[in-house]
């Protein structure tokens, strides 16, 4: 069992609470890295080998060092706590049980990025984790460790999935409706209100007090060679014990089903899994003895994503699943490119007609030739995440959506 | 300046053009719904892909940078791919309602249909359903299901109005445009959405209807609205004069001159026209004797006017130009003032009320040619001259344009001048309660029923072209000044305005050198003048987004 690292403190009464945090040695990261150069920080940052969390697994130190170097104005950091891919719940777990974990990490990489303002931006939906996290920063500020030099904005989402797209939530953060921004140029050149910005996960941050504290070598070596560290995998589907597990990104998938969640539960006879949350390219029961890294999932034609692993048994019906993502991605397309706002609507009519028995055989050619001519066309990766299950489920459950076909 | 390649031809472009703009200059279209050379980038239509050497997947051509050693392929295997797909996403929801839509015959959906399309459509469920015929204006009616939400009329009323009406509300495929609460598309440039509407999402509430498209001829022309002389385009429909109650001039539209209008024209030039094909228009000569009016030939009426001319000393007659008239009347006119000596001239009839400037194009100045008149020496004190009328030493006034009778003077005092002078003669295009006073009515032909230039506020001389055959028996000003001129004893310049126009540049100095050639469709500024240019949006005023 790999060292737990991120839900170290998950265990305490009293983690919320600043008191709690500095009771398990929180902040001592903060307090080595003031003394620290900026470039220092990152380096130690990209020695790690820690990548972003949040779905699409871009190096982080990497990330810090596209901020202009010679910038004049103002450079902000981003927090993206909108969390909403579906199957995916674990930065809820750290707003509410290890705020400070958060406040830690984002003190850390301001002084990385030279920022004096963060923003966190929380899904809406999320009440108690906002209530908590603001709480936190109270306490932060209280303390002294906020206001003097960095501070923190709590921003609350208004239940959009976009708005987790990092450009869509910087336009939403910006007061404006949340589509995201036509890229170049990047947020690290232009972002927030037009300055630099870094949007890093929530989880993300939670791993930079510890990287500091321990070394960059300590963290590099919980992973896999081209990923540090441990992180957070939301368990749920047909599992006797669904929830939030930490363990080593190169864990595989077999491990974390049935030594960690406990098996499959309903038939007990394991059909299907969605390795990274909604999006990510489903796998079958005979594919699941990879590494849950960034670079494994990939080699295995999915995605780590936000590493939310839904587990179907044999009970599950596979059309039925992709019915109801789809009309999520329906659903939740801004509407902003063509490709998207389209053909998400048009392939949930799809398969919701296959699903109420009046599909054709034709439906399931015409859904996938949609799906892989919208794919890369589109400003953000929205629709890139949605062609993931469209196309692997039919691919790979293909006799069981014919099955429900007319002719 | 970065040079480039596109589909094997080498261009050299100012650094920061994009890949729309450096492929139009070499005369290739790359197709595109939301790209607007006077808007912002939105990257949203996703259409105007094209394979870049070296990049992994078509890339969107509005966004990208023309760069040095780019090399650029509108035209392949993947980009024509890459368009059928964004062609069939753009209509999967569209209604195909062309029959009875407006903008077919010029929508760009059934062009690059036709042109990047034709595949075999795939969609058999129900479509998005969305409101139609939703008025948003005074001018434009909104049919949401016709929308492919490019954002152009958007991006319009931020970027360049600075109003905001609009925004798209809600997501995926039930994005819709609409209006912010309590908002109504009602500025001065709202019909300009029409204009760069790519579908027929967004029409014309005085077009709709009328007229298809493709009965319409187009003619280069400039806006009579005010003095900013917009670049338009007259629509004319000749060939179906049973639509559209008869009204030949269908619409106005914009026509591109970046120094004067860009892409613009405000509402109220856009639908100032409808004098052209009113009940009111003058059609036939007419001799008003105490028994009353009576049609006569223009012989008649020529011979008549310049009798009168001749019967009274020059001290006698006076003459009431209009800034209305073109710089070609303008010098015929001078030429008969000349011919008789005439000296009490003038075109400044005051209005009633005092327009205003609007914020961006339109000017106070509501007349197309003052300065023109001016230059051309036809400036006077109106106001003396009324008052010389009034004391009853002006016995012949010739009136061109005005309604004396609704201006800015005390109606009563002109009706008591015009009582007192013998023979009030009238040219005009439609009558008015002076015209119903004159004892001589020359009709006039509208504009766009003839050619000629106009000198805008900033001097620009700008040709406008004869879109119409004049209505009824009417001429061209320049054309019944030249036959009173002949009736007078002296010589006509010509029998085209051309003429006039040469006449013109040979007589006043800040015309010289000019001839219709060397005006082009952009004009030329006459000596001495300085161009403004076109004026900053007041969506792109730094107050703006204060």
């Amino acid at each position: 069992m790999a060292e737990i690292v991120l839900m170290r403190n998950f265990g305490r009464q009293d983690s919320h609470t600043l008191a709690g945090y500095r009771a398990t040695g929180g902040y001592g990261g903060w307090e080595k890295a003031r003394t620290m150069e900026p470039a220092a920080i990152t380096e130690e940052v990209k020695k790690s080998n820690l990548r972003g969390l949040g779905g699409a697994g871009f190096p982080t130190g990497t990330k810090w060092s596209f901020i202009p170097k010679n910038h004049a104005g103002p450079v902000y950091l981003v927090v993206n706590a909108d969390e909403g891919e579906p199957g995916t719940f674990k930065d809820r777990y750290l707003l509410e049980r290890d705020p400070h974990a958060l406040i830690e990490g984002m003190l850390i990489t301001a002084r990385a990025i030279r920022c004096a303002l963060g923003f966190v931006y929380i899904r809406g939906e999320y009440v108690q984790p906002w209530r908590l996290f603001s709480a936190a920063v109270k306490e932060a500020y209280d303390a002294g460790l906020l206001g003097h030099g960095f501070d923190i904005v709590v921003h609350r989402g208004a239940g959009a999935y976009i708005c987790g797209e990092e450009t869509g939530l910087l336009s939403s953060l910006e007061g404006k409706k949340g589509w995201p921004k036509i890229k170049p140029p990047f947020p690290a050149i232009k972002g927030a209100f037009g300055q630099p910005t870094i949007v890093n996960n929530v989880e993300t941050l939670a791993c930079v007090p510890p990287i500091i504290t321990r070394g960059a070598e300590w963290f590099a070596a919980l992973g896999t060679k081209t990923q540090g560290g441990t992180r957070m995998y939301s368990v749920s589907g047909r599992v006797p014990k669904p929830g939030v597990y930490e363990a080593s990104v190169a864990i595989t998938l077999r491990s974390l089903i049935h030594d960690l969640a406990g098996g499959v539960s309903g038939s007990g006879r394991l059909k299907a899994v969605v390795p990274g949350g909604g999006s990510a390219a489903i796998l079958t029961a005979d594919e699941i003895d990879i590494p849950m890294d960034v670079d494994g999932l990939k080699n295995a034609g999915s995605m780590i994503g936000s590493a939310g692993v839904i587990v179907m048994d044999e009970s599950v019906s596979i059309p039925e699943a992709l019915m109801v993502l789809a009309r999520f991605y329906a659903h939740e397309s801004c509407g902003q490119c063509t490709p998207c706002r389209e053909s998400t609507g048009w392939i949930y009519k799809q398969v919701h007609r296959i699903v109420e028995g009046h599909g054709r055989k034709d439906d399931l050619d015409t859904i996938l030739d949609v799906a892989k001519r919208g794919g890369g066309t589109t400003i953000c990766a929205f629709y890139d995440g949605a062609i993931g299950p469209y196309i692997s489920y039919i691919e790979k459950f293909r006799s069981e959506f014919e099955a429900l076909c007319r002719s | 300046m970065p040079k480039l390649t596109i589909d094997g031809k080498e261009i050299e472009v100012e650094a920061g053009t994009n890949l729309i703009e450096a492929a139009r200059r070499l005369g290739i279209e790359v197709p595109h719904y939301c790209y607007h050379p006077g808007l912002s980038i939105a990257g949203q239509c996703r259409l105007c892909m094209v394979d870049i050497e070296k990049a992994p997947r078509p890339t969107i051509a509005c966004n990208t940078t023309a760069g040095d050693g780019m090399v650029v392929h509108t035209d392949t295997e993947r980009v024509r791919d890459t368009r059928r797909s964004i062609m069939e996403f753009h209509l999967i929801n569209h209604p195909l309602d062309c029959p009875v839509c407006d903008q077919a015959g010029e929508c760009w959906l059934q062009i690059y249909y036709m042109k990047h399309g034709l595949y075999d459509p795939r969609m058999v469920d129900e479509k998005v359903h969305k409101p139609k015929a939703v008025p948003l204006g005074p001018h434009v009616m909104l049919d949401a299901e016709r929308c492919i939400l490019c954002s152009r009329c958007v991006r319009f009323c931020d970027e360049i109005t600075g109003t905001g009406e609009l925004g798209i509300f809600h997501r995926g495929d039930h994005s819709e445009i609409g209006l912010f609460p309590g908002r109504d598309l009602e500025n001065n440039y709202s019909a300009n959405v029409v204009d760069i509407c790519p579908v027929g999402a967004l029409t014309d509430r005085d077009f709709r209807f009328q007229v298809r498209v493709w009965y319409l001829d187009t003619t280069k022309s400039i806006c009579t609205g005010c003095a900013r002389g917009c670049n338009v385009d007259v629509h004319v429909n000749r060939r179906r004069p049973h639509h559209a109650e008869g009204r030949r001039v269908a619409r106005l539209k914009p026509r591109f001159n970046a120094e004067v209008n860009a892409w613009w024209l405000c509402d109220i030039g856009r639908y100032h026209f409808d004098f052209v094909d009113a009940a009111t228009r003058l059609t036939a000569p007419v001799r008003r004797n105490p028994g009353g009016p009576a049609d006569v030939t223009w012989d008649e009426a020529v011979a008549g006017v310049a009798d009168a001319l001749r019967r009274y000393p020059p001290e006698q007659v006076a003459v009431l130009a209009s800034p209305q008239m073109a710089n070609e009347d303008l010098i015929a006119l001078r030429r008969v003032l000349e011919t008789r000596g005439i000296r009490e001239v003038a075109f400044d009839v005051p209005p009633t009320a005092l327009a205003k400037d609007d914020d961006f194009l339109l000017r106070a100045d509501r007349t197309p040619n003052r300065r023109g008149a001016t230059l051309i020496g036809l400036g006077g004190d109106a106001g003396g001259l009324m008052a010389a009328a009034r004391s009853g030493r002006i016995k012949c006034l010739w009136v061109f344009h005005h309604d004396l009778l609704a201006a800015g003077w005390p109606a009563a005092e002109v009706s008591r001048a015009l009582g007192r002078i013998e023979t009030v003669i009238f040219t005009g295009t439609n009558a008015n309660a002076t015209s119903e006073r004159a004892h001589w009515v020359l009709p006039a032909a509208a504009w766009v029923e003839r050619e000629g230039t106009f000198t805008n506020f900033e001097g620009r001389v700008q040709r406008f072209r004869t879109a119409l055959e004049p209505l009824g028996q009417a001429l061209p000003e320049w054309e019944l000044l030249g036959r009173v001129l002949v009736g007078l004893g002296g010589t006509a310049a010509g029998r085209r305005a051309e003429h006039w126009f040469r006449e013109l540049t040979g007589a006043v100095d800040a015309f010289a050198g000019m001839s219709y050639q060397s005006l082009g469709d952009l004009g030329r500024l006459v000596a001495g003048a300085t161009a403004s240019g076109l004026p900053t949006p007041p969506g792109q005023r730094a107050s703006a987004h204060a």
